[in-house]
This record gives C-alpha cells, sequence and structure tokens, in this order.
C-alpha cells in the first residue's frame, strides 16, 4: 500500500513535468499535484528508477506506459479526484476526470477496483472516516451513472489516517482530500 | 483472612475481595482511633480556585533494608499522582525535621506544622514471610494532631505500583470526600513511523503513563480503542485484512473478534454502561447510522435511519441515554435520545461545530471536541445543553475521555508534528501532558480497577 502511494505520486510528477498541453486539468488541481509531488521529494527519488524500468525506459513514462496497463490508467487517466472542504460534491474537474477514469474503465473490461475516500486532517476522526466513506460514495455513483458495472468495483474510507501530503497548511490539505480509484492487482 | 488482599500477580483483580480488604483497618492500627474520615481536614474542590493542599510524603519506612528500594518508590508514586492532581502540594523532603522511623508511632505534629504541612502520610512496606509485601500507610490531620485514616495491603512484590495507587486514592478520597481515580488505566493508539505511513498499535499503560504495553503490532491500522466498563475488554476499529470493522479484545488473553456480522464498515464503538452491549457507527452508501449489538444473543438493533453522519454515540451512566453527534442538521452537531433510538434532542448550540461526545461517569457533563474558526478545543457542557465551557483550544484538540471519577479528561493535541496526550480538570486547570513512549492518540480512560 505504502509503495503503491509512493509510485503513483512519481508518475504524477513525471505527467506534469513531462507532458504539456493539459488544458483539461485545472490550474488549482495541477498546482496541487505538483505541492505534493514537493512534499514527496525522498519517495519520488527513491522511486523513479522503478517507474522508468517499468514504463521501458527512456522518455516521458506517460508516453511510454503500455495502453490499458495499471500506469496507462494512473499516468494517462489520472487516479484521483479532489474535494472542497468538508465536502461530498464532485466538481467540474473532478467529473471531467472521472468521465476519463469511466471511457478507460469501459475499454478495459478486466478491471476491478477499489475506490478510497480521504479526509484532510482538519476533522475528527469518526467523523472523517465517515466523511472518507461519502466521497468514495459520491465517486462510486458518478461512474455507475457513466455505466460502469457496480460489481466491479468497491469503496473504502480511510478518513485521516493516510495522508498524501504532509504539511500542515492548504497545499497539503487539498492533496488530502481525495478519492482514488486503485485498480486490484489481480484483476 | 480478609487483609489478604492483592494476593494476585496480574492486573485481573477479584473485585470483591479487593473492596472488602480495602475496607478492613489492622488490629494495630485500629487500636489508635482512627476519626471519622474527613471530619476537620477536608479540601473543598467544588468551588472556587483551590490552593493546593500542602501534604508530606516522608519515604514509607522499609521493614528490613532489602526493603528500602520499593518503599521509596511506593512513596514516590504516591506523591506524583497527588501532585499531578493540582489539589495537593507535596512538600519538599529535603524541609522534613522528623524523620520517620516506625510508622506505628504518633508523629511529632508540631515539626510538621512548622513546614505547613496540613496533611501527613507514614507508611511502611515489609517483605512477609511468604513473600508477599505488605504495604500500610497512615493519614494524619496535622493541626488536629489526629489520623484521619490507616490501611493495610498484601500484595506480590511485583503489584507494588498498584499498592501505590490505591494508597493515593485513599488518600484523595479522605481528603476530598470525592473517589480518587489513581488505580486505572489508559488504552490508547502509539504511534510511529511518518505521518503518510503511520505505524498504529494499541497500548495500555497505568493512568500516569507508567507501564507501557502494547496489544497489536501494528500490522493493521488501528483506532478509537474503549474500555468495557465492567472486564478486562476493550472495543476498537481496526483496518485488517478485509473491510474496517468493529473488534473486541480481550487485554489479558489477546484473543480477538469481529463484533457483528454487518453489512459494510462499522466504526466509532462504545460499550454500553453495563458492558453487555457495543454501539457503534455502520457506513451504509453515503450514511452512518447508529446501531447497538447484543454480545451475549448477537442480536443488532438499528438506533438510528437518517441521510446524515451520526457517530460517536456514548450512552448515559444510568444507560437510559445516548449521546451522539450528527450532521443531520447540517453541521457536526451533540444530539440525546432514548436509548432505544427515536426522535433526537441537539443539545450543542455553541460556536462552531461540536463532536465525540462523551458522558461523564458521574452524570453531570458531557465532553466534546469543538471546531470553531480552525481550531479544536476541548470543552464540556451539560446534558440538557446549558453550561458549555471550552476548557483548552488550539490546533489541533480531539477526542476526550474521563477519568473515573469525572474530574479529569484526557485528550489528544497534534500541533502537526504528531500527537501526544495530556490532561486537563474539568475546571479548565492543570493541563499536563502525560509521558508516552512516542506519539500517541485516542485515548480511553478505564473504570477504577478496584
Amino acid at each position: 500500500m505504502a509503495f503503491d502511494v509512493m509510485r503513483r505520486a512519481s508518475l504524477h510528477s513525471m505527467r506534469d513535468e513531462g507532458v504539456t498541453g493539459m488544458t483539461d486539468i485545472g490550474k488549482i488541481l495541477r498546482g496541487a499535484r505538483l505541492a505534493a509531488v514537493l512534499g514527496l521529494a525522498l519517495a519520488i527519488s527513491a522511486c523513479a528508477n522503478q517507474a522508468a524500468d517499468n514504463a521501458g525506459g527512456a522518455g516521458g513514462a506517460g508516453a511510454a506506459a503500455t495502453p490499458g496497463s495499471q500506469q496507462d490508467f494512473v499516468v494517462n487517466v489520472g487516479d484521483r479526484v479532489f474535494f472542497e472542504t468538508d465536502q461530498t460534491e464532485l466538481n467540474a474537474a473532478a467529473r471531467a476526470t472521472l468521465d476519463k477514469q469511466a471511457q478507460w474503465l469501459t475499454n478495459y473490461g478486466q478491471y476491478s477496483f477499489t475506490i478510497e475516500g480521504h479526509a484532510d486532517e482538519r476533522g475528527t476522526r469518526e467523523y472523517n472516516i465517515a466523511l472518507g466513506a461519502r466521497r468514495a460514495q459520491s465517486t462510486r455513483d458518478y461512474l455507475i451513472s457513466r455505466g460502469i458495472q457496480a460489481g466491479r468495483m468497491k469503496t473504502i474510507s480511510y478518513g485521516k489516517e493516510r495522508p498524501v501530503a504532509v504539511c500542515n497548511d492548504i497545499s497539503c490539505w487539498s492533496q488530502n482530500r481525495r478519492a482514488v480509484t486503485v485498480l486490484n492487482a489481480g484483476s | 483472612m480478609n487483609n489478604n488482599i492483592l494476593n494476585n500477580s496480574n492486573l485481573g483483580l477479584n473485585r470483591r475481595r479487593l473492596l472488602l480488604g480495602a475496607g478492613a483497618l489492622a488490629g494495630s492500627l485500629t487500636a489508635l482511633t482512627p476519626r471519622r474520615a474527613g471530619a476537620a481536614l477536608r479540601l473543598e474542590i467544588t468551588q472556587g480556585n483551590p490552593q493546593p493542599m500542602p501534604i508530606a510524603l516522608p519515604d514509607f519506612v522499609a521493614g528490613s533494608p532489602t526493603e528500602t528500594e520499593v518503599a521509596r518508590n511506593v512513596t514516590s508514586i504516591i506523591a506524583g499522582n497527588l501532585q499531578r492532581s493540582g489539589l495537593f502540594a507535596p512538600i519538599n523532603p529535603a524541609a522534613y525535621t522528623e524523620k520517620i522511623t516506625n510508622s506505628d508511632a504518633v508523629p511529632r505534629f508540631a515539626d510538621w506544622r512548622v513546614i505547613n504541612a496540613q496533611a501527613l502520610v507514614t507508611g511502611r512496606v515489609t517483605k512477609q514471610t511468604d513473600g508477599r509485601l505488605k504495604a500500610e500507610f497512615r493519614l494524619w490531620d496535622v493541626f488536629a494532631g489526629q489520623q484521619l485514616d490507616g490501611k493495610q495491603y498484601f500484595t506480590t512484590p511485583d503489584n507494588s505500583r498498584r499498592i501505590a495507587h490505591i494508597i493515593s486514592d485513599a488518600i484523595y478520597q479522605t481528603l476530598t470526600g470525592e473517589k480518587g481515580y489513581f488505580d486505572s488505566r489508559v488504552v490508547f493508539v502509539d504511534e510511529t513511523g511518518p505521518k503518510e505511513r503511520r505505524i498504529k498499535r494499541l497500548a495500555i499503560m497505568d493512568q500516569d503513563g507508567a507501564g507501557v504495553r502494547y496489544l497489536t503490532r501494528g500490522d493493521d491500522l488501528v483506532l478509537t480503542p474503549r474500555f468495557n466498563p465492567s472486564t478486562q475488554e476493550i472495543t476498537y476499529m481496526s483496518y485488517g485484512q478485509s473491510d474496517p470493522r468493529v473488534y473486541l479484545l480481550n487485554i489479558e488473553t489477546g484473543q480477538r473478534e469481529i463484533v457483528g456480522n454487518f453489512p459494510g464498515m462499522t466504526f466509532s464503538p462504545r460499550f454500553s454502561s453495563d458492558g453487555q452491549r457495543v454501539i457503534m457507527s455502520l457506513q451504509q452508501g453515503a450514511n452512518s447510522n447508529l446501531f447497538v449489538m447484543d454480545l451475549r444473543s448477537k442480536q443488532t438493533t438499528r438506533l438510528t435511519d437518517t441521510p446524515a453522519i451520526d457517530t460517536g454515540p456514548c450512552y448515559s451512566p444510568d444507560g437510559k441515554y445516548i449521546c451522539f453527534e450528527s450532521d443531520r442538521g447540517g453541521s457536526q452537531q451533540i444530539y440525546v435520545m432514548a436509548a432505544t433510538g427515536g426522535p433526537a434532542q441537539r443539545i450543542s448550540f455553541g460556536e462552531g461545530h461540536h463532536s465525540t461526545p462523551v458522558w461523564s461517569p458521574r452524570g453531570d457533563f458531557i465532553a466534546f471536541t469543538g471546531q470553531a474558526g480552525g481550531q479544536f478545543s476541548i470543552g464540556v457542557l451539560k446534558p440538557d445543553g446549558s453550561g458549555e465551557r471550552l476548557l483548552t483550544s488550539g490546533f489541533h484538540n480531539e477526542g476526550p475521555t474521563f477519568a473515573p471519577n469525572g474530574r479529569v479528561l484526557m485528550f489528544f493535541r497534534d500541533p502537526g508534528q504528531g500527537p501526544s496526550l495530556f490532561t486537563i480538570d474539568i475546571t479548565g486547570r492543570n493541563e499536563l501532558k502525560v509521558p508516552t513512549p512516542s506519539l500517541a492518540s485516542d485515548p480511553a480512560w478505564s473504570p477504577l480497577l478496584s
């Protein structure tokens, strides 16, 4: 689990640095991702080689990810959406990401997946567990509305227990209020 | 023989025998005719800003030189307990003029009046021929020149810490008129490792932070442990190999089981006041509702059914009511309903959000986590919603739990570098950090062990 989180962060960094013209992703979202990358600088350097190996070596990892692979999903589709403080509604950027996820999941029907709901640290533990569950649920409902079978997905909430960004300001909190679509490794 | 108490080496002491023993006075002590407890010297702790009572605690006399160290340790544990309560001010032993060499003799009260000691505790620890320890103490009213209390206890040598806590409670009760809270434990979540990959283990310790023992290994994420009021059992939430669930754990045997067979995530558990049921939240789609399971019949009952987050349930001490938090009105607030469910009454109307309600064992207050303006507070209000007071505020206080006598709260504070445990009086005074081996969160205070 911990390694998966690191690897996704490293792939994001390559995407943000190596791919241009990402007009479909909002400026805020992109800035937030970069903040997370800075926060995980050590993890990135430790994992970059692995990611490059997986992606075939030379060039941008995003370009090299095998279509239909887990890397392809994380790098070229985007595995996560973000939420406003104490909110569970999907904003326009989140819906755009989930539209792409739905398209990809339709194309690659062999995958089952888990939607992880998370909250930032500015809430009490029990409430945040329920809040993360709501975020996972709204993500699930949206994917179902886009034609993905409910039987392919599970949800889980981690509340505030698994932040990806660990500073104590808004740049990190906005990173941690998220729902992440994690493809099941065995599927 | 009634005095043969505390002769079990484990901590699962027989409550009835302990109570019998604690009330029994040895012949030599009764010969000194202890006066009715607290008749003259009484610390008024229910109002105003009490000045800590100066109290002298010379080292307990050792029955023989081999008991010197344990006698000194027992004395220092008692002094530490009384000092941390904020109600007593142990006097520096350097000021003592009388050296206590015989705890059966009446002290020279004039020597203790000179240093303004209002109360004096003398005692002795003796190793018996059967290997057990005998610990005895006398509590003296220095100005009246009379004995207020005197008891003796027998235990195995590894139980000397508990003897010290039990004596501390006896002193506290005689001098304040209220039960103490020193012979109690705290279960909490020990935290190690970086924030994004935190290892969390259940741990248990004495209320003063001593004797930490780990109950889980850290393989699974564990949260919100709570004590069973009547047995050596806790309930908590754990992320095991499958969905997160509420578990029961027997502290003595290590035996563990999932509570109920619910179709989704269960969390935020707490025992009923009689220990026979566990109340918790069940996640159903976007909603969290309250359910209770009878631990004997395994029957489950739904208590709330709202399109909201209902969580943090806690029974009143008489078992008739449940307080909990809900965002059914738009934000996290505290509600009270009958233990059988049904309509719930919102009771928190102060500024901001109110969550993690917990009912005092005395029934007089509900403590909570308050959130307003980016600050997280620990506060109390009365069960009818009146009298809300914030005791401490900042970033980020959370999760209060009451001491067995309802006069002290423990909670955790995480300013950003990681959480630590603190205590504070319900008056808002005497905030103290509780020592733990590493980061610590989610404390839950046990009932009195004896």
